[in-house]
């Protein structure tokens, strides 16, 4: 029996932190663990406030706006409700209480929406086309005077499917509405310049590009308005109350500012070589999302294994120590097929039989041979089993 | 490692019993569909004159607890009569597999009823064919006892779930004391319609969440 060798596949959901940024998080625990505070404060207290502002500088640097514009929050989540819920707060009484969606959006925009739905705000879902684009023409027919907003999320967590965030920001200003897009696992990932696509609002996460969990951004473009969420203090530019999270921001910062090109195009290259040894030695796969592999998060990759259900691949393979996730029913804590995937229009059976495969720097050659191998031994095993295989 | 599902379910996953088709096979039964994320076809070979169950197959297309059941329901059915094998609850398959979560549940009711409805087949094509009996409130009951809350992993009428069951004209109206938005609700209107809806006099099964 080959030796089980531990293979992180799951890197859309989180990655693992690196050394460097590791460290320094440390330093604001052990060392400089002081709040962050004015200027006429304590040194320690200074150093805190050095280190966050450095954090803003390096964040709106990578996304082309000012440091002023980037508010941390505790995640993308904190972010997408910030938006939704602070303009809807804002324009209770106004004539626009619109909101556009689509249905591949996260959870946090998604149950948010459905949230402001019973408080009276009309939402609309974008359709998707079947690589789970949005259909812009869809999007044109929605927009109307009475739109407040269209959020859209920049790349897909699932299917990794990356939309054209400035075509879609324009729909939205022609017709008056502001733009918010989820860019929290393609940020970093993907380059991205928030004035070029006119956004009013991104969404950011760390914890996808080798920094740490419970810190995020929201991008608000200068001049734009939202009711906070968290009441407690000025910090923040008076839009988040509560002492901020100095070692997480510092460490996204780090994350942000020790990402290489090479992070990015080496989870790219084993994506690449994964799919295409997957697909030319199983048969009955399908691709889920973009087959313009440009359209893609570059670690993204999402396959369909017909006739076989993904709960039981997902257990075959993390007994070999390989870890990826399933957009089965039979995976999710509400016992639902991914409404990613099925906003697709695909069928249950389909949505069923995926499994999401996201790559990292960590990663080599060996380990995804290792993957392959034992991916075709699984697949063969559940095949025999299932009454739907010839 | 800490995985939810016992030893045993893990080696009948891993290696599953009377696994494979049955060219003559004497009754068969499909459970659930690759929709609901579960199906199960089961093959039953059986003595003529001692009513033993003497093969049985199945062939799954589901998660690890679906293939674990269909195993563990395959060995307990396996030589024994038919009467004897009608007997075997979704809680025997349960206690033989040491336990499922809660949310697996669902799963060793369904390989049980897989193994009823081959028997069924098999006992109505040897001239044991039933008349149709009405639908009543009992036989509503009875049916909702194999629909599992995925919360408690029992079954729907072992708490206080249902609230109200009507039944007129053939249509039935049921209450759930669960609200709406809850992340299982979605889930139990659909595995109850399920369960109802094949009954052959009725036209309508409506659900409503109540709490």
């Amino acid at each position: 029996m080959t030796d089980i060798i531990s293979v992180y596949l799951d890197n859309n959901a989180t990655t693992r932190v690196n050394e460097e940024t590791a460290e320094y998080i440390k330093s604001f625990m052990v060392e400089d663990y002081a709040i962050a505070s004015s200027q006429f404060s304590h040194s320690m207290g200074i150093k805190a406030r050095e280190a966050v502002e450095k954090a803003r500088v390096t964040i709106s640097s990578k996304i082309n706006a000012e440091p002023g514009e980037i508010v941390f929050t505790s995640g993308g989540t904190e972010a997408n409700n910030l938006v939704l819920q602070g303009l809807a707060r804002l324009n209770e009484e106004s004539n626009r209480k619109k909101i556009i969606i689509s249905g591949i959006e996260h959870f946090s925009v998604l149950h948010t929406a459905q949230m402001l739905e019973k408080k009276g705000f009309e939402i609309k879902y974008c359709r998707v086309d079947k690589h789970g684009l949005i259909d812009e023409e869809h999007l044109k027919s929605l927009v109307d005077g009475k739109t407040l907003l269209v959020s859209i999320l920049h790349g897909n967590h699932e299917m990794g499917a990356l939309q054209n965030i400035s075509s879609l920001a324009d729909i939205a200003h022609n017709k008056g509405a502001f733009f918010h897009t989820d860019a929290s696992v393609s940020f970093g990932q993907v380059d991205i310049d928030a004035k070029e696509s006119g956004l009013d609002f991104m969404t950011m996460s760390g914890h996808k590009i080798y920094g740490p969990k419970g810190v995020g951004a929201l991008f608000i473009k200068k001049g734009m308005n939202l009711s906070k969420l968290l009441y407690g203090g000025f910090s923040e530019n008076n839009m988040r109350g509560g002492t901020e999270n100095v070692p997480g921001i510092a460490g996204f910062g780090k994350a942000v500012e020790t990402l290489q090109e090479s992070d990015i195009s080496t989870a790219g290259f084993l994506r690449d070589y994964l799919f295409s040894r997957i697909s030319s030695e199983i048969d009955n796969i399908s691709l889920n999302g973009p087959e313009d592999f440009s359209r893609r998060i570059p670690n993204n990759l999402n396959i369909s294994f017909e006739y076989i259900e993904g709960e039981s691949i997902v257990l075959h393979l993390d007994l070999k120590g390989i870890s990826v996730i399933t957009g089965s029913a039979c995976f999710s804590k509400s016992l639902q097929a991914s409404h990613v995937l099925m906003a697709m229009g695909f069928s249950h059976q389909r949505a069923h039989s995926s499994i999401r495969f996201s790559t990292s720097r960590y990663l080599s050659k060996t380990e995804m041979d290792y993957t392959v191998e034992r991916l075709r031994e699984t697949v063969e095993n559940l095949r025999r089993l299932s009454p739907l295989y010839k | 490692m800490s995985l939810p599902y016992s030893k045993k379910t893990i080696e009948n996953f891993l290696n599953p019993k009377n696994v494979g088709d049955m060219d003559d096979a004497d009754a068969t039964a499909t459970e659930g569909s690759p929709a609901c994320g579960d199906m199960i076809k089961l093959y039953i070979k059986v003595d003529k004159d001692t009513k033993i169950i003497k093969d049985i197959r199945f062939r799954s297309f589901g998660c690890a607890s679906n293939i674990a059941a269909s195993s563990v329901v395959t060995e307990l059915a396996k030589n024994k009569t038919l009467q004897e094998a009608k007997n075997i609850s979704w809680e025997d398959v349960l206690n033989n597999l040491g336990g499922l979560p809660p949310v697996k549940v669902h799963c060793a009711v369904l390989s049980t009823e897989a193994l009823k409805t081959a028997i069924e087949n098999y006992e109505m094509e040897h001239g044991l064919i039933k008349e149709k009996i009405p639908t009543s409130p009992e036989i509503v009951k009875n049916r909702l006892k194999r629909v599992i809350n995925p919360v408690t992993g029992k079954d729907v009428m072992s708490g206080d779930l249902v609230k109200t069951i009507d039944l007129k004209g053939g249509i039935i109206q049921i209450e759930l004391n669960i609200q709406e938005s809850h992340q299982f609700a979605e889930n139990l209107k659909e595995e109850i319609k399920e369960r109802l809806e094949p009954l052959w006099d009725i036209k309508e099964v409506n659900i409503r969440f109540v709490e």
